[in-house]
């Protein structure tokens, strides 16, 4: 380290030293920078390539495909940045809209009781993954992996089981529906935009999430114990504590997701949501998350979001088919994580 | 931040006192019947080579393990320490050789870390950034340390320079024993230098030392007893008064294993591509 770097070493004068952090510099090692430039690039191409892409009308669009991601990127972020991985996300939101929906319809009650029920049920499988993480000190990939299968195997059996079919019934004619529509899944039209509720739900969550990460002591403890849960289990941060919140933030936001999916589309698929965890974790990545922890930012995952949303609908506007969707994330990924990478070293080098 | 100057009554029992401590492993004997005592304003040196238990009498000190055997006292009071905050909350603060701090961090940040300062209520209780930067800054200067830049990852610094931010870490936040695992181990003889500076500078401010190295003349310089460790056992206990330089060497390295190194050293120096 000091070798690498031997003006910045010893003790020579203060203002000589301060010239040197140019706010350039400051601009380019902010973890998200790698996104923004890849999200200009991407909406630039788009621009061009695709008529439909720049009406207003196709910015609601875009956004309401980002903040479905978005919302759970954001606490897949903070839980990659805590160092930790969640592989069960994805179902966790098909759990939560299913059992938010089977209990409301079954019990017949009102369909904030199954709200409720849902967001208790979703809360302790995020409290089981932080519990069995920092019990058994396996590693979360495999712990998720578990959890991930088992809720796979139990939205098909337990929907089957009780239903009889792999989807639930509807309950749009049901107490509460109305009102729980306007909070998960209402529309709004602003300036002749139509803009989902989800988008404001996903700029609270970043706006929040930003907050807790660089103004609170929790914020604090997640980027210690993902850059080193030794240093900071000696200094006194609980480790396991901060772990198993991480894990109840993501078990919070799939229960916004889950919620906004059944009360959108009014059934649910007991199938859905298996590979959307991949997604989040890219969208993570992507926004300039290190993937080995203790670096990264909400807004940047929000950033990935968006880069997905526009890759999305782009192709869609530029009418190609949309089979190419996936072979751009995979470049998308490749690129950002690059360029990331890339920014990262070079700033280290000049300091 | 409060700077009040630490009174030393010279009547106290000593701060951390250990009387025939023992460790096992399972069939291990990791440690038997270690005696050790830290004075405030004092830096008592546990001398050893790999192996000879010098970590895991500091994991015992610090809190990380309990000991099997014999008695800890902290100020006078026989206790058995549970954890390292409960080791923190007695004040005790230990340096780890490579665990100090989370790297990719800013300095303030870590300085901070698990004692962060808060104003504000209920959802709007946030960290006071400000009184953070400028604490650390404060106190980095107090011990002598001109950084640049507070928000710089802690991970650029050089080795000597984060072992330094980790003892003006424990220095301000109150504690009364340190303890340093090998400061010197990865460090060149200038960055040695530095940091033991920094070690007599906390010294100074009253606190009771503990500085764990298996380097003689680096303890000689700044200790005022000296513990030696070989295979689990005291192989000696001296005050600077009692020893010399020479003798401190002789005892560490084990008479016929000083004469074998006596030799290697005496040779010339070897064919340039030797490492």
């Amino acid at each position: 380290m000091s070798a690498a770097s031997p003006p910045s070493d010893g003790l020579d004068h203060v203002d000589e030293r301060l010239l040197r952090t140019s706010p350039l510099k400051k601009l380019l090692a902010r973890p998200e920078l790698g996104s923004v430039v890849g999200a200009v690039a991407v909406f630039l191409f788009f621009s061009i390539v695709a008529d439909g892409f720049l009406r207003a009308s196709s910015l609601g669009t875009v956004l309401y495909a980002a903040s479905t991601i978005g919302i759970m990127a954001v606490p897949v972020a903070l839980l990659m940045i805590g160092g930790e991985f969640d592989l069960s996300a994805g179902v966790l939101v098909t759990t939560s809209a299913l059992v938010s929906s089977m209990f409301s319809y079954q019990m017949t009650a009102n369909v904030w009781v199954g709200v409720g029920v849902s967001l208790l049920v979703t809360l302790a499988i995020g409290a089981f993954n932080g519990f069995m993480l920092t019990r058994s000190k396996l590693p979360s990939f495999i712990i998720t992996l578990g959890t991930f299968l088992m809720l796979t195997g139990l939205n098909l059996g337990f929907t089957k089981l009780i239903g009889g079919t792999v989807s639930t019934k509807s309950i749009a004619d049901m107490e509460g529906f109305p009102s729980a529509r306007e909070l998960f899944a209402s529309t709004w039209t602003v300036g002749g935009v139509e803009l989902k509720v989800t988008i404001l739900w996903w700029f609270a969550l970043v706006a929040v999430a930003t907050w807790i990460l660089l103004r609170t002591r929790f914020g604090n403890w997640i980027f210690a114990v993902g850059g080193g849960a030794d240093a900071a289990r000696a200094v006194g941060v609980p480790v396991r504590r901060t772990k198993i919140g991480l894990y109840l933030g993501v078990a919070f936001c799939a229960w916004i997701s889950g919620q906004h999916l059944l009360f959108s589309f009014d059934v649910v698929q007991s199938g859905e949501g298996v590979g959307n965890e991949l997604i989040y974790i890219i969208a993570a990545v992507i926004g300039g998350c290190l993937i080995t922890g203790g670096y990264g930012s909400a807004i940047g995952s929000a950033v990935g979001a968006f880069l997905f949303g526009m890759t999305g609908k782009g192709i869609v506007y530029a009418e190609w088919n949309p089979d190419w969707f996936t072979f751009f994330l995979g470049a998308m990924l490749l690129l950002a994580t690059l360029l990331n990478a890339w920014i990262r070293k070079r700033v280290e080098a000049v300091k | 931040m409060t700077t009040e100057a630490r009174t030393a009554t010279e009547a106290r029992p000593p701060l951390v006192e250990l009387d025939g401590v023992s460790k096992y492993y399972g069939n291990i004997r990791a440690l038997e019947g270690v005696s050790l005592r830290v004075d405030a304003g004092a830096i008592t040196c546990v001398l050893g080579d790999n192996g000879a238990g010098k970590s895991t009498l500091i994991k015992i000190v610090a809190g990380l393990h309990r000991h099997d055997a014999g008695t800890f006292r902290v100020e006078g009071e026989e206790l058995t320490l549970g954890s390292p905050r409960e080791a923190l909350d007695r004040g005790i603060a230990t340096v780890y050789q490579d665990l100090a701090v989370v790297p990719l961090m800013p300095v303030w940040r870590n300085f901070f870390l698990g004692s962060e300062p808060t104003r504000g209520k209920g959802p709007f209780k946030r960290l006071d950034v400000a009184l953070m930067r400028e604490t650390t800054r404060t106190a980095l200067l107090r011990m002598g340390i001109d950084l640049r830049d507070v928000d710089q990852p802690i991970g650029t610094l050089s080795g000597g320079e984060r072992q330094c931010v980790a003892i003006a870490r424990a220095v301000h936040f109150g504690a009364k024993v340190l303890v340093l695992d090998e400061p010197t181990a990865a460090l060149g003889v200038k960055q040695s230098g530095v940091v033991l500076k920094y070690v007599a500078a906390a010294r100074d401010e009253g606190l009771g030392v503990v500085l764990i190295t298996h380097n003689p003349h680096h303890a000689y310089l700044v200790g005022d007893r000296f513990v030696l460790l070989k295979r689990g056992v005291t192989a000696g206990s001296h005050t600077k008064n009692s020893v010399t330089l020479d003798e401190l060497t002789r005892q560490m390295a084990g008479g016929s294993e000083l004469e074998d190194l006596r030799h290697e050293l005496e040779r010339p120096a070897g064919p340039p591509s030797a490492s």
